[in-house]
């Protein structure tokens, strides 16, 4: 599903004298639908990095990125728009949302994105926002006021709303209690049992040991880095 | 100073010649304004200047004359333009409508069906119908010469929404053979109808504004409207307090400070020929 | 699949200085690209040849019509081109007055665009401005006022409204949120997300405010002096930005 072929990537850094930083050298790995691989690797590594390229986030100067047969590095805007809309999601560590939408409306946009009826939509949002336990009440509200886990969670929702063939997950157990940390691995059980193939960054351990199959260490696509 | 001291009817015959090619251009696009070089005339701008260089083109000397202001042919204004031309071009001069050769009006169209061969002269102030949402006169140009009349209707739509009707009551836009929208001079709305399918020739003369526009016999004028919001031409709900007649435009003439008040024909001419024929209204002496 | 605007070379010169110089992109339905740079980069240039308000010297820009197909509007006739401009363009104007009559209530307002393409029923037309004032969140009690009782967002979001009614398929956007305090763009920018989806629309937006691009356009052009120094993904341009002065641009905005 997801196929990753020999990238690499470079920050040049005009506005500092030109700077160029390696970070990833000929990074090769592939993900077969069903399977959750962890990236490892120590802080600085490149775990976030190749994250992002996978995602068509940051520009892959080398190589291929293949997803269900798109090749990010080379696709236009909008594909990469359309393959993000239906078959990539991604969770990242942070919401980000307009200003005064509703919490309901933002775990419900990536379905109404793909013209889900409004009803079907709000349902869905409805069961996510239950099952990670955040309060009714809450719902008709901005997240943006709302704490840090909450906002966590209500990202988890949003990322899992629609059922991706392809999910990038980046801690999304990080900062979570007991008990949503376990609805968050059993929705990537679920997504796993339905066919989705995941890349994940997990520090926490446990989790990683319970909901993937493989790991990948980031450091061996890292370049030695000149004195 | 004697009368001979002016050429026929005032303007020199070059000046005549300019106007009447604008008239015949106006007259071959039916509503279309023609730019002509309005004169000085020996009078002030709003008192008909526009109207007095048309009339002055079409002039000839075997031609009788009458000039009416809101239908009257004793107001300042009617008896100045008319005794100009007396004095001008020697005219022979009429308040009758049947035997005008060449009407002169400001802001009426005669009660009396108007026949082939009469010319009807009117004065113009604001020759520009979509002046009042659109200023700029290069865009209202490009707006005719594009047929975009939607901005007319918004005037209406605003008419409609301020006041539960089409509350504009006089200088009611028309749209002339189905191309041209047209300002009919600040006439009555009571005399759109008029406008259309008339035997005479119909010119407007916009002297400050140095616009001709015409309407040539029989040409098909429709007023502007929604389907939901026909036109109507409206007059007051009355009888001549003269004369008697109930279907003629009405002026309101206030009698006393006691809000006595009584409805009269502005057509002077129409009352009197019914005054004369035996027809007596209420507030007849 | 057929771009819904394509354009090729456009350039614009103000004597020796360049507007905008052989910019070309195409623009598929339903997309939304931005265009960013700081004052003077040309990018409103760009905006005004494509939308038709200024002659470009040199380029295309070829729209898919609904009659004819793709077709170039530079070289259009006149006529053709404001047909267009009533009826499947739009343009939002940075200063709501620019963009609206304000000596015309905002029901006339919406529904000028209606009467210009024949709509002659008063009713019918004054309950389509009311179901488009409700659109942008305008009681519909303001239906016979006129703009100059409104709020500047209230009047931004009836010219976004008066411009939307006849259901165009591409809106130019000039600073459509400049000059409104902090929460009333939000409100806006969730109004126009929310239209761009329901409608199917597409757009082009400038604009200095790179949150903005962020939240509403799905490309991104950076332009600086009058050309395009770099384009992609939106999220990709800012991320990740290629060129020096993209990266200097980002950089040097303040974060909350």
């Amino acid at each position: 599903m997801i196929e990753i072929d020999n990238i690499t990537k470079t920050f040049t850094l005009h506005n500092q004298g030109g700077a160029v930083i390696e970070v990833l050298g000929s990074a090769s790995l592939s993900v077969a639908p069903g399977e959750c691989v962890a990236l490892t690797g120590a802080s600085g590594a490149g775990k976030s990095t190749l994250m992002r390229m996978i995602y068509g986030n940051y520009k892959t100067q080398s190589g291929a990125i293949r997803i269900g047969g798109t090749d990010i590095v080379t696709a236009e805007p909008r594909e990469i728009i359309r393959l993000r809309r239906e078959v990539l999601g991604y969770v990242s560590q942070f919401l980000r949302v307009v200003p005064r939408v509703p919490t309901l409306d933002v775990v419900a946009e990536p379905l109404r994105l793909l013209l889900t009826p409004q009803s079907e939509a709000e349902a869905r949002a409805r069961d996510l926002l239950a099952r990670l336990n955040i309060p009714e009440q809450l719902w008709p509200l901005s997240p943006t006021t709302f704490s840090g886990g909450e906002q966590q969670r209500v990202n988890i929702a949003r990322g899992f709303a629609h059922a991706y063939p392809a999910m990038l997950l980046d801690e999304p157990t990080a900062s979570l209690d007991a008990a949503n940390r376990e609805v968050v691995l059993t929705l990537i059980e679920e997504a796993k049992a339905r066919g989705a193939a995941i890349i994940g960054i997990f520090h926490d351990e446990a989790a990683r040991a319970r909901v993937c199959d493989r790991e990948i260490d980031v450091s061996q696509f890292t370049p030695a880095r000149a004195a | 100073m004697t009368d001979q001291a002016y050429n026929f009817a005032y303007l020199d015959e070059q000046t005549k010649r300019m106007i009447r090619r604008a008239i015949l251009k106006g007259l071959a696009i039916p509503g279309y304004q023609v730019p002509f070089a309005s004169r000085e005339m020996p009078m002030p701008y709003g008192w008909g200047t526009g109207g007095v260089q048309v009339s002055a083109a079409v002039l000839t000397p075997e031609d009788r004359l009458k000039v009416i202001d809101q239908g009257a042919d004793d107001t300042t204004n009617a008896v100045s333009i008319r005794s100009f031309f007396q004095r001008t071009a020697g005219v022979e001069t009429t308040t009758k409508t049947a035997e005008a050769s060449v009407i002169q009006t400001r802001h009426r169209i005669p009660e009396e069906p108007l026949r082939e061969g009469q010319i009807l002269v009117y004065q113009v102030p604001i020759p520009e119908p979509l002046r009042f949402l659109e200023p700029r006169e290069s865009e209202t140009r490009k707006m005719h010469s594009l047929e975009e009349y939607g901005l007319m209707h918004v005037k209406l739509y605003e008419d409609i929404s301020r006041h539960g009707h089409i509350a504009t009551a006089y200088a009611y836009p028309v749209k002339v053979e189905a191309r041209y929208v047209m300002d009919p001079s600040p006439i009555p709305k009571f005399d759109n109808p008029k406008l259309s399918d008339n035997p005479a020739i119909q010119l407007f003369g916009a002297g400050r504004e140095q616009r001709i526009y015409a309407l040539p016999p029989w040409t098909q004028v429709a007023s502007l409207d929604f389907e939901d919001h026909p036109f109507e031409a409206s007059k007051a709900d009355h009888p001549c307090g003269l004369c008697g007649a109930t279907e003629s435009y009405l002026d309101e003439v206030i009698t006393d400070d006691a809000g006595g008040r009584m409805f009269v024909c502005s057509d002077t001419d129409h009352c009197d020929t019914r005054q004369a024929a035996g027809h007596r209204g209420k507030d007849a002496a | 699949m057929t771009p819904l605007l394509s354009v090729e070379g456009l350039t614009k010169r103000y004597g020796a200085h360049l507007g905008c110089g052989d910019v070309s992109f195409d623009l598929y339905p339903g997309e939304v690209m931005g265009i960013v740079g700081e004052s003077g980069s040309g990018k409103s240039t760009l905006l005004n040849c494509m939308a038709g308000h200024l002659a470009p010297d040199a380029g295309r820009v070829v729209f898919d019509t609904r009659a004819d197909g793709p077709k170039d509007t530079i070289t259009m006739s006149e006529p053709e081109r404001r047909m267009l401009g009533r009826t499947d363009w739009a343009f939002v104007h940075q200063h709501a007055r620019d963009g609206l009559r304000m000596g015309v209530s905002a029901g006339g307002n919406v529904g000028e665009r209606l009467m210009a393409v024949g709509a002659r029923h008063y009713g019918e037309i004054r309950d389509q401005a009311i179901d488009w004032l409700g659109r942008v969140e305008i009681d519909a009690t303001r239906v016979d006022d006129r703009p100059t009782t409104f709020s500047g967002g209230m009047q931004q979001r009836l010219q976004i409204a008066r411009n939307l009614v006849t259901g165009p398929r591409l809106v130019f956007m000039d600073e459509p949120t400049g000059g409104l305090d902090v929460s009333v763009q939000a409100r806006l920018l969730d109004l126009l997300r929310g239209l761009v989806r329901d409608m199917g629309l597409s757009a082009i937006i400038v604009t200095h405010d790179l949150a903005v691009v962020r939240l509403l356009a799905d490309r991104l052009m950076v332009m600086k002096s009058g050309r395009v120094v770099e384009a992609g993904l939106t999220d990709q341009v800012l991320d990740d930005p290629q060129h020096g002065y993209t990266q200097l641009l980002v950089s040097s905005v303040l974060q909350v």
